[in-house]
C-alpha cells in the first residue's frame, strides 16, 4: 500500500478516476448553450486493481461494491475538502439583534 | 449481446429498464393516453400506513420529536398585529438514522427491493435523498449505486452537494459525480441496464408512500399535546414527494381541514441544466426551478407516472428568498439552540411570515429540519456564493436577484413571503397537460382526472380548456 498522497498509486490503493461519458457532440440537442458545448463527464472512487500507475494513466478500479470500472486516474487518497466558510458578520450580527428582541418584548410583558 | 450505449440508444429502452427495474407495469394503471388511476397505481404496493410505520421503526425510521419554537415564536408576535402570531412547532426529522425525512422515503423503497429479490438500488440524487437510500441500503444489506450532479465543467463542486458525496460514500456506496445536465437521466438507466439493480427513485409509488408517516405522526402529535390538529401545516416543495406524502398522511390522520402550504427558495430566472448558472445557487433543492415545474406537469420525471402529485393536495404556494433562508437559519441555532440543515428552514422561513396571519391559539408546524455541518451551512453557502461572484449584502430581502444579489435581512420583519397563485399554475398545468399527451380531445374521464390532478373542479378544467381552444383559434 502507498502512503503517500502523491501521484503514484499502487494495487489496492483507494483512487478517483474521471471518465468522458459523453463528449459535446454525443450529447443531446435541447440544451443551454453553456451546457451544449462541454462535455459530460463524471468521477467516481474505489480501489486500483492495477499493480501500479501513476495520475493520467487509465486505470481498472473495484468501487465500493465490487463493480470494475475504467477511466484516467486523477488523484490518490482523494481528500473531501469542502468547509464550514467564513464567519457571516451580517448574518450573525442580525440573528443577535433578533434575541434582543424577544428579550425585550419579554420583559415589557412583565 | 453487446447493446449500444449512445444517449439516444439508451433513451429508447427508457421504459422496458424501468418496468424491469420498478416492477410496475405502467400501463396497467392508465385510463387514456392523458388520465391514469392515481389511487390504484399507491395502492399496487399493498402496504398500508401501519406497515410502514413497522418498517420503518425496523431501521429506525420516524417517531421523531416535535418541538415548540417558543422564542421564534416570541419574536413573530412581537412584530404582529395585536392578538396575532400562531405558535410555531418543528418536526425535528434530522433525529432520522442519515438525518433527514428522506429516510422515510428511502426505507419502504429499499425495503420493497429488498423484498422483490433486487440485489441493490440506483438513484440520481445529489441531495438528502441519496444518502438516504445508501443508508438503508446498508441497513438492509443491499448494494447502492448514488448518481450526483456535482460539478460545473470547471470542476468547481457546490459545496451541499459535495457533502452529499462524502455521506454517501460513508455508507459504503458506490458514488457517481458528474457534470451538470439531464443525462443524469441517462446514467441512471445504464447503472440500472448494466447491474439488474432496482430504480428508488424519488417518484415510484413507495418513495411518496414512506412520508405519509409524517403527516400522521404530526397530526398524532399535536392533537395528543393540544387537543386538536394543526391549523397550517409547511412544506419545503421541489419535486412534489414531500407535499404529497404528508398531505395524505394529515388526511389518513383526519387532519383534513389542516391549511397546507408548500415553500420553495425562489430561484426564477436560473436554468437548471445550464453549466454556467449552476453554482449561482446556494441551494441545490427546495427550490422555485423544481417547485414550479413540478407543479405545472409532474411527469417531467424518471418514472412514467410519478407518484408525487403536489397540486392535488396544496392549499397555498409560497416563495421565500435565499437571504431569508440564512437569516431564519441562523435565528433558529440562535433562538432555539437547533443548529440544522437548509431544508426545513425554507418552509420555516415561510412561518415566520404566515405565523403572522394566524391568531395567537392557533398552530402551525414545519414539518421537517435536516442535519447540517461542512456545505451545508449558511457560512459555507455565503463563502462559496461569494467565490462565485455572487454580491452579499445586508438590507431588504425585496433586493434579492437569484443568480446576482443575496440580501441578508436587518430585521424579522422583512421576511415576507410572495403568495404565487395557484389558479395560474393550474391553467398552466392544463396547458402542459394537453401538449406532454398530445390529446386534442379531452373525453369526461380526461377532464376529471385533470380536475382531480391539479386539485380543481372538472368547471375550472373546463373554463381553461375553451380558453386554450380560443387562443388556438385566433393565434
Amino acid at each position: 500500500m502507498s502512503k503517500d498522497c502523491g501521484k503514484h498509486a499502487l494495487r489496492g490503493d483507494l483512487v478517483q478516476i474521471h471518465k468522458v461519458i459523453l463528449t459535446p457532440e454525443q450529447r443531446p440537442e435541447n440544451l443551454p448553450a453553456s451546457t451544449r458545448i462541454v462535455p459530460y463527464e463524471g468521477w467516481i472512487k474505489g480501489f486500483l486493481l492495477d499493480d501500479e500507475a501513476e495520475v493520467g494513466d487509465t486505470v481498472r478500479v473495484e468501487t465500493f461494491i465490487g463493480r470494475e470500472v475504467v477511466g484516467t486516474l486523477v488523484e490518490v487518497n482523494p481528500a473531501y475538502d469542502h468547509k464550514f466558510g467564513k464567519s457571516q458578520r451580517d448574518l450573525v450580527s442580525a440573528a443577535i439583534r433578533a434575541r434582543g428582541q424577544i428579550e425585550r418584548s419579554s420583559a415589557h410583558e412583565e | 449481446m453487446k447493446s449500444d450505449n449512445g444517449y439516444h440508444s439508451v433513451m429508447a429502452r427508457r421504459n422496458e429498464i424501468l418496468e424491469r427495474s420498478t416492477g410496475i407495469d405502467y400501463r396497467e394503471f392508465e385510463i387514456s393516453p392523458l388520465a391514469f388511476d392515481y389511487e390504484g397505481m399507491m395502492n399496487s404496493c399493498g402496504y398500508s400506513l401501519s406497515d410502514i410505520q413497522q418498517i420503518q421503526r425496523e431501521t429506525g425510521v420516524g417517531d421523531t420529536p416535535l418541538i415548540e419554537l417558543r422564542n421564534v415564536t416570541k419574536l413573530v408576535r412581537s412584530i404582529s398585529a395585536p392578538g396575532k402570531g400562531g405558535r410555531i412547532f418543528i418536526k425535528d426529522e434530522r433525529a432520522n438514522p442519515s438525518g433527514s425525512f428522506k429516510d422515510r422515503r428511502a426505507s419502504l423503497s429499499v425495503y420493497h427491493a429488498a423484498r422483490l429479490g433486487y440485489e441493490g438500488v440506483v438513484c440520481a440524487s445529489s441531495g438528502n435523498y441519496g444518502a438516504a437510500v445508501a443508508s438503508q441500503a446498508a441497513k438492509r444489506g443491499l448494494k447502492a449505486i448514488i448518481i450526483q450532479e456535482v460539478y460545473d465543467s470547471r470542476k468547481v463542486g457546490q459545496p451541499e452537494i459535495l457533502e452529499k458525496t462524502r455521506t454517501c460514500e460513508a455508507y459504503g456506496a458506490e458514488v457517481w459525480q458528474v457534470t451538470v445536465g439531464p443525462e443524469l437521466f441517462y446514467m441512471m438507466l445504464r447503472a440500472l441496464e448494466e447491474t439488474g439493480f432496482f430504480s428508488a427513485s424519488l417518484y415510484i409509488p413507495t418513495s411518496v408512500l414512506g412520508i405519509e408517516t409524517l403527516g400522521y405522526d404530526v397530526a398524532q402529535q399535536v392533537m395528543e399535546r393540544e387537543g386538536k390538529f394543526p391549523d397550517m401545516v409547511v412544506i419545503t416543495h421541489a419535486g412534489g414527494g414531500n407535499v404529497t406524502g404528508t398531505a395524505r398522511g394529515l388526511e389518513k390522520a383526519g387532519s383534513g381541514e389542516t391549511v397546507v402550504v408548500g415553500a420553495s427558495v425562489d430561484l426564477r430566472g436560473l436554468h437548471m441544466a445550464s453549466d454556467h448558472d449552476f453554482n449561482r445557487k446556494s441551494f441545490t433543492t427546495g427550490h422555485s426551478g423544481f417547485g414550479i415545474p413540478f407543479l405545472t406537469w409532474p411527469d417531467r420525471t424518471d418514472v412514467p407516472r410519478n407518484a408525487a402529485r403536489a397540486l392535488r393536495y396544496l392549499d397555498r404556494y409560497v416563495l421565500v428568498t435565499q437571504g431569508e433562508v440564512f437569516y431564519t437559519t441562523e435565528l433558529l441555532a440562535k433562538l432555539e439552540g437547533l443548529d440544522r440543515g437548509p431544508a426545513g428552514n425554507t418552509s420555516l422561513t415561510a412561518a415566520i411570515s404566515l405565523a403572522r396571519e394566524l391568531d395567537e391559539e392557533q398552530i402551525l408546524v414545519v414539518q421537517e429540519t435536516e442535519y447540517t455541518g461542512a456545505g451545508k451551512l449558511p457560512s459555507s453557502q455565503l463563502t462559496f456564493a461569494e467565490e462565485n461572484g455572487i454580491e452579499v449584502r445586508q438590507g431588504d430581502p425585496k433586493g434579492n436577484v437569484p443568480g446576482k444579489v443575496i440580501v441578508i435581512p436587518d430585521r424579522a420583519e422583512q421576511v415576507h413571503v410572495e403568495e404565487l397563485e395557484l389558479s395560474k399554475i393550474r391553467e398552466s398545468y392544463v396547458r402542459h397537460a394537453m401538449e406532454s399527451t398530445g390529446v386534442s380531445q379531452p373525453a369526461g374521464a380526461d377532464v376529471v382526472f385533470l380536475a382531480e390532478d391539479c386539485g380543481s373542479s372538472v368547471e375550472f378544467v373546463r373554463e381553461v380548456l375553451n380558453s386554450l381552444n380560443v387562443e388556438k383559434a385566433s393565434g
